[in-house]
């Protein structure tokens, strides 16, 4: 069964690749622009924001500045977390300014709208920093390329080696929209698939500023574990909230979304010890070092992981245009998910028919105060999550290579 | 006679401006232009500030939404939906709304407004955050594609026009002077017998149904309906275009939500991106201290002053 | 454990209890907002964005001066007061004779003028302020964990709003304060500096706000965005407790507190809600607020 279906995808590939070739070689309007949307100033910035733009200005300055001999412009947008804005410009991107591919996109409401505006248009979706994973499930599209991580890789980080611990009954405090929704799901999917259960959940409203009532439900829930199915500043609030009721001493409690600059704001005494999963860490080896120290000098801060996933997909994207001697988005994603992306970021990656780009994600501590030698030392890392582990099957319909 | 001047030149500035800008972007003006107009017909001619009109903005968008996704209606009859469940909640909002007055009016439509919100929040027909995405633009009348720019544009000015002329209508009508009287000197209107409640009312429903309109119109030309269009920020919004443009004139709306979304577009794409907010509150603050008539106040002061 | 009707009533003193610590918050800035309206007839849209300015400054002066969370408490307020009397001598005073609307349009903008500027210089992801030392650790009552710091946010902002309270009604000076903006030109008449009067008041009520914000900074995260999350909600408090009433922005603000913590038990995803729900129930049936005068 196995070598058929092998077999058959690269008869696809080769296919499209015959189809296209022969259809739109070149590039289209002697240039290739990328489109950089994302929060610039509002909650989401500091995870992706101008840092991701800075990113893919890195790729493409290390990428030479030209492409088949034509130069790769970047523009860029400030979405301020709304759909409606989001998807207006990434119209007007496509529709007058010639826009090939949108990188950054944070919110997954912005993301949902912004890429069924690039399918429609078949332009391609670089994806850094969205949790959903409907992008590759059921909102999936042959145009979407996923690639810093996702809930599903979340959950099977951070939840499963809780489990494994022994550490058995949960409660969610959970974000009350869809991305909180979504990874509460995903996360009990994974619970009760290996023998955990669920005692409780409380839905905060987006934004809540005082945490401390839904604390006091989880407490008295009697959970070991209780999860923060939340991010950013709902994330930072509710643990603060959760250690001064002393609900850190009874119960585990798990930020299930957490990113480095997060992590650093909050006091060491208070998060010193969680563990939880991510997609990249500056300090990881000397490649993500010396990549990040560049991104430093230039943004003044360490790189999110979003932010290094932008720029790894730029060159994976890149290097796809040069191979396929054309800008055409059906060619240019044959390709890209035919080489197997190999940088800093991505190990032991590859970018699945379905448009996520499965790669080793790291269960990470947080390093307690007398750890920390300098203010960037946050995280140490524990365990490597083989991608395949961590991101999980595809789903059958989204596997477009197949299809055609 | 100078009013159906401007708006000859309103009408062929509107039919040639897709040839010359980006018609997705004079579309969103003209959609918030009519919503303009329709706040301004009870700030500026009644002397009522709603502070919750972002409720009928999305209530005319979500349910235009639905029906032209799960009942696959034609755009038409989807638009004329959401402008009438816009209307119908316009008609019980303004109800409880208009027995109140000055400030407390204003606190009760932002607080009805934040109930119709948390609704369209935890409905779930709405999509929650991310909105209902992938309208259809449709066939209008089932023939006309308006998947196409261009036909979208003059289908979108078509409304636009439409109420506009409702907008002027009203005003110049027997109704509108005694909605005036009302706005000058209400006791003397209610001691000549008018049911001064009843009239607000009224006024109150035309404003919610061509708000709803016009939030019915940008769901088709985005293809989206979000919270955004809901939330109170959006009635901010709205009272900013108002301002800037002049309350009380006919024409200050338009030139006001001009104003506003060619400044939003063109600081959400540069590296003024950040300073947004801090342009939008200067804005205010200088509109508030220095011209409160707005851009189109003021400039018909200055003909005044000096051409007659 | 002892339960009710199948509802555990541990759980529920321990959110009735939580509901009045956020309660407190409330009082602080709604009385403000109701010293501000009641005796100026200025609606203050820039009450939030002064409260998180106060929570800022608290965090600036640790960070850039040294200065601790009791010195904070006490200059701070005084910082963001000074702030207030000089955005009422400059900005307010030229438009206070006409309509209402335009104060809360210019304070609208400059809420967003101080919140954008807020976000620029320090990002919008929060800043964290630590617990005083000597506030630090809590007590275990009978059905919950009582934080020391919450505690000292109970008595702290009760003894405020009993102190303004008493000041502003029962005392000389607030008497004056009353006649000075009910009658101004009798008043002026009477040889009393009117205008230094309202610029006054105008800072203490902003005041009251900074200090809000000092004493919200070690429990909250410190963000732009703190302020307009709060800020419609305490207006809702106002219009509900009766515009211009002090002691019913005080007793609605508590009240609140409790009503939205029993929501976030029973139905949390209503939690930012139910306050405008009580405000449309009230408006119709007590057209004034709970407190107000009918005018």
């Amino acid at each position: 069964m196995k070598p058929m279906k092998k077999s058959l995808l690269t008869a696809a590939v080769a296919t499209a690749f015959a189809v296209s070739g022969a259809q739109a070689a070149g590039i289209s309007d002697d240039k290739v622009k990328i489109g950089v949307l994302a929060d610039m100033g509002g909650v989401y910035s500091d995870i992706c924001g101008k840092g991701c733009v800075t990113a893919v200005e890195m790729a493409v300055e290390d990428f030479g500045g030209t492409v088949l001999g034509k130069p790769i412009e970047i523009v860029s947008a400030d979405d301020q977390n709304k759909a409606d804005i989001g998807s207006a410009k990434v119209r007007e991107w496509v529709e007058s300014e010639g826009v090939d591919a949108v990188n950054g996109l944070v919110a997954s409401s912005v993301t949902g709208a912004v890429t069924k505006v690039l399918t429609d248009n078949k332009k391609i979706a670089l994806i850094s920093t969205s949790a959903s994973h409907a992008f590759t499930t059921k909102a999936c599209s042959p145009y979407n390329a996923h690639w810093t991580y996702n809930v599903v890789a979340l959950a099977n980080g951070t939840v499963k080696p809780m489990l494994d611990a022994g550490k058995k009954k949960w409660f969610f405090i959970t974000a009350d929209y869809a991305f909180g929704h979504a990874l509460e799901k995903v996360a009990t999917g994974v619970i009760n698939s290996n023998g955990g259960e669920v005692v409780g959940a409380v839905r905060a409203p987006l934004g809540t500023t005082d945490f401390s009532s839904y604390v006091l439900q989880a407490q008295s829930s009697g959970a070991d574990v209780v999860a923060l199915a939340n991010a950013g500043a709902d994330f930072v609030n509710s643990l603060k909230t959760a250690a001064e009721f002393g609900l850190t001493e009874t119960a585990d409690v798990a930020g299930l979304l957490v990113f480095t600059h997060n992590a650093k704001a909050l006091d060491p005494n208070i998060a010193g010890g969680m563990k939880l999963t991510t997609g990249f860490y500056w300090d990881m080896d000397d490649e993500t070092r010396a990549w990040s120290k560049r991104f430093k000098e230039r943004h003044g801060t360490i790189p999110a992981m979003g932010q290094a996933g932008a720029y790894s997909m730029t060159m994976h994207y890149l290097n796809a245009i040069k191979e396929a001697g054309t800008d055409d988005a059906d060619a240019v994603m044959a390709v890209m998910k035919k080489n197997k992306p190999n940088d800093f970021f991505a190990r032991n990656a590859e970018l699945r028919a379905d448009g996520r780009m499965v790669h080793d994600m790291y269960q990470v501590r947080i390093k307690k105060a007398d750890e920390r030698s300098n203010e960037d030392d946050i995280f140490a890392i524990e365990q490597v999550i083989p991608g395949d582990v961590a991101f999980g099957p595809m789903m059958d319909q989204c596997n477009f290579t197949a299809k055609k | 006679m100078k009013i159906s001047k401007s708006a000859v030149a309103l009408v062929a500035l509107g039919l040639v401006a897709p040839f010359v800008l980006y018609p997705v972007f004079v579309m969103k003006v003209l959609c918030f232009a009519l919503f303009a107009c329709a706040f301004n017909l009870l700030l500026g001619y009644v002397g009522l500030l709603s502070f919750g009109h972002a409720a009928f903005l999305g209530t005319g968008g979500y349910i235009t939404g639905y029906m032209m996704m799960e009942a696959g209606l034609t755009p038409e009859l989807g638009i004329l939906c959401g402008t009438g469940a816009a209307a119908a909640l316009g008609a019980v909002y303004g109800k409880l709304a208009v027995k109140r007055e000055g400030i407390y009016f204003a606190m009760v439509t932002l607080a009805l407004a934040q109930l119709a919100f948390f609704v369209y929040l935890q409905a779930p027909f709405t999509g929650g955050e991310d909105g209902m995405q992938g309208v259809p633009r449709g066939h209008l009348f089932g023939l006309i594609d308006l998947s196409d720019n261009m036909n979208m544009y003059y289908f979108v000015f078509a409304i636009f026009l439409f109420g506009f002329w409702v907008v002027n209508r009203t005003i110049h009508s027997p109704f509108g002077q005694i909605l005036k009287a009302i706005r000058e000197n209400e006791p003397r209107a209610i001691s000549l017998g008018y049911n001064v409640n009843d009239y607000k009312w009224a006024a109150f429903v035309i404003s919610s149904a061509l708000a709803g309109l016009a939030g019915s119109t940008k769901t088709l030309v985005f293809q989206l309906a979000s919270l955004t269009d809901a939330h109170w920020h959006m009635s901010g919004e709205v009272v900013l275009m108002t301002l800037l443009g002049g309350m009380g004139t006919i024409f200050g709306p338009i030139v006001g939500a001009g104003a506003v979304v060619t400044i939003q577009n063109y600081l959400s794409g540069g590296e003024l991106g950040n300073y947004i907010h801090i342009i939008m509150g200067l804005i205010f603050v200088i509109c508030v201290l220095a011209f409160r008539s707005g851009i189109v106040g003021e400039f018909q002061k200055f003909m005044k002053k000096n051409f007659s | 454990m002892a339960t009710f009707l199948g509802i555990n009533l541990f759980g529920l003193f321990g959110q009735l209890l939580v509901g009045l610590i956020n309660g407190s918050f409330y009082a602080l800035l709604s009385l403000g907002l109701a010293i501000i309206f009641g005796l100026l007839k200025i609606i203050n849209f820039a009450q939030g964005a002064l409260y998180m300015l106060g929570a800022f400054f608290a965090w600036m002066a640790l960070n850039y001066m040294g200065i601790n969370y009791w010195a904070a408490l006490l200059f701070v307020p005084l910082a963001v007061g000074f702030l207030g009397i000089l955005m009422e001598r400059f900005l307010l005073r030229p438009i206070a004779n006409e309509d209402h609307l335009y104060s809360l349009l210019l304070t609208f903008g400059l809420a967003l003028i101080l919140q954008g500027a807020f976000t620029h210089l320090y990002g919008s992801s929060g800043l964290s302020y630590a617990i005083p030392e000597q506030l630090k650790g809590g007590n275990r009552l009978p059905f919950m964990y009582l934080p020391n710091y919450r505690a000292w946010i109970i008595l702290a902002s009760i003894v405020v709003c009993a102190g303004t309270w008493y000041m502003i009604e029962k005392t000389k000076l607030g008497a004056y304060l009353r006649a000075g903006t009910e009658n101004p030109q009798l008043m002026q008449a009477f040889g009393i500096n009117v205008p230094l009067i309202v610029t006054l008041t105008f800072g203490f009520g902003v005041g009251l706000a900074g200090f809000a914000g000092v004493m919200a900074a070690p429990v909250y995260s410190v963000s732009p965005d703190m302020g307009s999350n709060m800020l419609i909600v305490v207006f809702a408090i106002v219009v509900i407790g009766g515009m211009g009433s002090i002691g019913g922005a005080i007793l609605t603000g508590l009240g609140m507190g409790v009503v939205e913590g029993l929501t976030k038990y029973f139905y949390p995803e209503a939690s930012t809600t139910v306050i405008f729900a009580v405000m449309v129930i009230v408006l119709l049936t007590k057209p004034a607020g709970l407190f107000g005068k009918e005018a």
